[in-house]
C-alpha cells in the first residue's frame, strides 16, 4: 500500500532491513566496545522505522506507543551499558573486547 | 512528489553515514556519523506523519544518548584508537555475514507483495500529534507507563552502584 507518493510499506521494510543489517554488520566487524555499542542503538531504530511505517499503513497509535517504550529502554540500557564499560576501562585499561578471552573455549 | 525525493534522500544519507559510523577509525567520528543517521530517522519519523516521535527522537538520541557517548569518551580519552589487531580472515568473513543477513531480510520483504494489496485507509492527520498519544499513552498503556519508571529507577542505581571507584 502506498503511505504517500511512490513510497509502498515495501520502501520502508527495505530500508529497516538495510539499517539492522549493517547494525549487525558493524558488531561483527568491530571489536570496540563503544562502537559495538552503537550499533545496537542503530538496530534498536531499524525497528523502530518499520513500527512507524506500520503505524501510518493501519492507521494506528499503538506502533508509536510502542516505539516509545523502546526509547525508554534503549535510554536506560545505555545507562547501564556505559557504566559496564567504564568498569571495563577501568579494569583493562582499553575498550577492545578481544581482550576479554577468559571464557574462551 | 517532495516526499519521494525526500525519502529517498533521507533513506541515503541515514545508510550512509550508517556506515560512516561503522568504518571510521576514530570513535568521535562514529558518534557524530550516528548523530546524523538519527536526524534521518527522524526525518522519516516526520515524513510518516509522527511528529512527536520525531521531536522525542531527536531530544533522546541526540540530545541524551550520543551526549553520553561523548562524554564517556572524553572521559576515557579515546580519540586515538589503537590499531584492531584482526587478520583479513575474520574480517571479511564478519562482512560476509552481516551481508547476507541484509540479503535474507531484504529478499523476505520482497515477497511480503500482499501488504501492497491493503487498501488505503481514511488517514487521521493528527493521530501522531502530542495529544492523540497522550491520550493513548495515559489510558490505555498507563500500566507500562508507570513500569516504566521502575525500570528507569532500577538502571539508575545499577549504573551508579557500577561506576563506583570500588566494588564493594
Amino acid at each position: 500500500m502506498e503511505l504517500y507518493h511512490n513510497i509502498t510499506i515495501n520502501h520502508y521494510l527495505a530500508l529497516s532491513a538495510v539499517l539492522f543489517g549493517m547494525g549487525v554488520l558493524g558488531i561483527l566487524f568491530r571489536r570496540n566496545a563503544i562502537i559495538m555499542f552503537m550499533c545496537i542503538e542503530l538496530m534498536l531504530n531499524a525497528v523502530n522505522i518499520s513500527l512507524v511505517a506500520f503505524s501510518k499503513m493501519w492507521n494506528h497509535t499503538d506502533a508509536q506507543v510502542f516505539v516509545f517504550f523502546i526509547m525508554v529502554v534503549a535510554a536506560a540500557e545505555v545507562a547501564v551499558g556505559l557504566a559496564i564499560l567504564m568498569m571495563l576501562y577501568r579494569n583493562t585499561h582499553t575498550t577492545d573486547t578481544s581482550v576479554l578471552n577468559n571464557l574462551k573455549f | 512528489m517532495l516526499s519521494e525525493y525526500a525519502f529517498w534522500f533521507l533513506s541515503f544519507v541515514a545508510v550512509f553515514s550508517a556506515a560512516g559510523m561503522i568504518f571510521s577509525k576514530n570513535p568521535v567520528y562514529s558518534v557524530l556519523s550516528l548523530i546524523i543517521t538519527f536526524f534521518a530517522v527522524a526525518g522519516h519519523y516526520f515524513l510518516l506523519g509522527a511528529q512527536f516521535l520525531a521531536a522525542v527522537h531527536i531530544i533522546v538520541y541526540a540530545g541524551a544518548i550520543m551526549v553520553l557517548f561523548l562524554y564517556v569518551i572524553m572521559m576515557l580519552n579515546l580519540n586515538k584508537l589503537e590499531e584492531e589487531k584482526r587478520s583479513i580472515w575474520s574480517k571479511s568473513l564478519s562482512v560476509a555475514t552481516g551481508g547476507i543477513l541484509m540479503l535474507v531480510l531484504l529478499a523476505a520483504v520482497r515477497r511480503t507483495d500482499e501488504l501492497n494489496a491493503i487498501a488505503a485507509g481514511e488517514y487521521d492527520a493528527a493521530m501522531g500529534l502530542t495529544q492523540n498519544l497522550g491520550n493513548v499513552l495515559y489510558r490505555e498503556f498507563l500500566m507500562p507507563f508507570e513500569l516504566a519508571s521502575v525500570l528507569f529507577l532500577g538502571a539508575m542505581v545499577g549504573a551508579v552502584y557500577l561506576s563506583k571507584k570500588e566494588l564493594a
